[in-house]
């Protein structure tokens, strides 16, 4: 008798934690965004399962990197519902937020190291911010989170001595830092070479899968994207616009999917910014 | 022609205001970051390491300038005010001239200026550097709030070390006025030293010194965070930033030592 409320207890901690697991890991329901009067986002709806490497992809300024700041709760949206982790995120006061975002990491375009510290400070940062870990350990951390991406090499070199793909992998190694529940990434292949772009692109998948993460990466690299990610959403001028797996993206007719991956100048996206018709504005400047 | 005038005026005043209504705003704004920049100081000094090492930054590596400084202003303050106490038979008082000047107006004033263009600017630019290479937002990202782990330290930093500077400038200044003074012109050591003792009072002249030095070190310091955590996040924000920084830093400290002099010396007959 006295093991029966344990026993119900257990049973419905287990059914929360599967409940937890099969919830997806960060939802977005009919999210808009403006900033001031420019309308950014316009009812975003996605949903990023846990484990999941999940791309959202568009053209520079469509508000792929907005969408990331909301997730991270850098912004408010006007309208909608961000759920992350079970929690909404706009509604979470300042402690709270900081308590969730400590189950994140980031990796921003062009890394954001702290110029003043070495590689191996950078990577201890989170560390010694939110723990009370030994010097010993955070030592030895260290050394295993740029083991995984290949630079336990450059520990002591600073910022200013990495190439831009270093500095990608020390920014990567250091969002893994803490182990967080979700990585977000933005651009992440932006401007590296084939090398880089192929490890970082490795990288992202391998720690993924090791880690048990889940990930977001915006990007504009529709290859890189399609050999890693399990799902991609397409995003213009504000809305999702399509979305699949990648080998239904390699398969779709629909004509933005196709002028995105084929890189056609011209389509839906319009090569020319909206003006009054060429022949007109001629006459009218030789009249 | 009378709508033309009218559209004139119209447009002007809308302007005036316009220019009028950001000040406030930014005026306010800078009212709720101090609250917030001093909300978030006991973990600055909790972790008194990141404090040193801006007092450092800040005040230890600006103490050649105004070094350097403060002997050359207190050198010519001592030769210019021997011509002028000679013509009434007063040479003997340059001591207490130099000392007073010093202590009560040019250590804080000029040791406040040389702050806002060495360090001020050095603060604003690293700041605004931080924000546009994303530097803020990861640490944001990673739960660590900048305000207290960039800023609070900083605007400490600043405000420990002007008062210091401010003193050790006065302080070298006498020293150049005893070298031109003493050493030069040939003024009798006992005299000089003998007439500033006598002359400068700890109550008011070398306090005053300081309640201005620490009002300055506070403004300058805001000023010089606000600026860079404000600044836009490109190469030309941060460039704007860094020159307002120093013309209001500037004018502030003018302004604030002309307002603090009426309150500390009116009606003392000095």
């Amino acid at each position: 008798m006295a093991e029966a409320p344990s026993a119900a207890l257990h049973a419905l901690q287990t059914r929360t934690d599967r409940a937890e697991r099969r919830a997806p890991a960060i939802e977005l329901s009919d999210v808009s965004f403006a900033y001031e009067r420019r309308l950014v986002l316009r009812g975003i709806t996605m949903r990023v399962p846990r484990g999941r490497i999940v791309a959202i992809m568009g053209g520079s300024g469509c508000g792929k990197t907005t969408m990331l700041r909301l997730i991270g709760g850098q912004l408010k949206p006007q309208s909608g519902r961000i759920i992350v982790a079970g929690q909404s995120v706009p509604d979470l006061d300042s402690d709270a937020l900081y308590a969730l975002r400590r189950r994140f990491g980031m990796l921003f375009q062009f890394g954001a190291l702290f110029t003043d510290m070495s590689v191996f400070e950078n990577i201890a940062f989170p560390m010694r911010e939110h723990t009370d870990l030994s010097e010993e350990l955070i030592r030895d951390l260290v050394l295993m989170k740029l083991h995984a991406v290949g630079l336990r090499g450059a520990a002591a070199l600073m910022p200013a001595e990495l190439s831009g793909g270093m500095a990608r992998r020390v920014a990567l190694a250091r969002a893994i830092a803490l182990d967080p529940m979700v990585v977000m990434y933005d651009e992440p292949f932006a401007g590296l070479d084939p090398i880089s772009l192929g490890v970082i692109g490795q990288l992202i998948r391998k720690l993924n899968d090791a880690l048990g993460i889940t990930s977001v990466v915006v990007t504009h690299d529709v290859y890189e994207s399609l050999k890693i990610v399990d799902y991609l959403y397409f995003v213009s001028e504000g809305r999702i616009v399509a979305s699949g797996t990648p080998d239904e993206v390699r398969a779709s007719t629909d004509s933005y999917v196709r002028q995105f991956v084929d890189g056609e100048p011209d389509g839906p996206v319009p090569f020319h910014y909206p003006a009054p018709a060429y022949q007109s504005e001629l006459l009218n400047h030789v009249q | 022609m009378y709508s033309e005038v009218t559209a004139g005026v119209t447009h002007g005043l809308r302007r005036l205001g316009g220019a009028v209504t950001g000040t406030v705003s930014r005026l306010g704004y800078a009212a709720r970051f101090l609250v917030a920049v001093m909300w978030h100081s006991p973990q600055a000094f909790r972790r008194i390491g990141l404090t040193l090492r801006e007092i450092y930054f800040a005040g230890v590596l600006s103490l050649v300038i105004i070094l350097m400084s403060g002997m050359f202003v207190g050198m010519v303050l001592s030769l210019q005010g021997y011509e002028t106490l000679k013509r009434y038979g007063a040479d003997e008082q340059l001591g207490i001239l130099v000392a007073l000047a010093l202590v009560r107006e040019l250590g804080p004033v000029i040791a406040g200026l040389l702050f806002a263009s060495r360090a001020g600017s050095a603060i604003t630019a690293e700041i605004g550097l931080m924000k546009t290479t994303e530097q803020l937002a990861a640490m944001e990202m990673m739960a660590v709030d900048p305000l207290a782990r960039v800023i609070a330290p900083r605007f400490w930093g600043g405000v420990i070390s002007l008062p210091l500077l401010a003193g050790l400038f006065s302080a070298f200044g006498i020293f150049g006025g005893y070298l031109v003074g003493v050493r030069l012109i040939g003024i009798d050591a006992g005299a000089f030293w003998g007439q500033m003792q006598a002359g400068v009072e700890f109550w008011p002249d070398v306090t005053n010194g300081i309640i201005k030095s620490v009002v300055f070190a506070v403004a300058v310091s805001l000023i010089a965070v606000f600026e860079g955590y404000d600044s836009k996040p490109t190469a030309e924000g941060v460039s704007t930033a860094t020159t307002r920084t120093v013309v209001i830093s500037s004018l502030a400290i003018l302004a604030l030592d002309f307002v603090m002099t009426v309150f500390m010396f009116r009606g003392a007959g000095t």
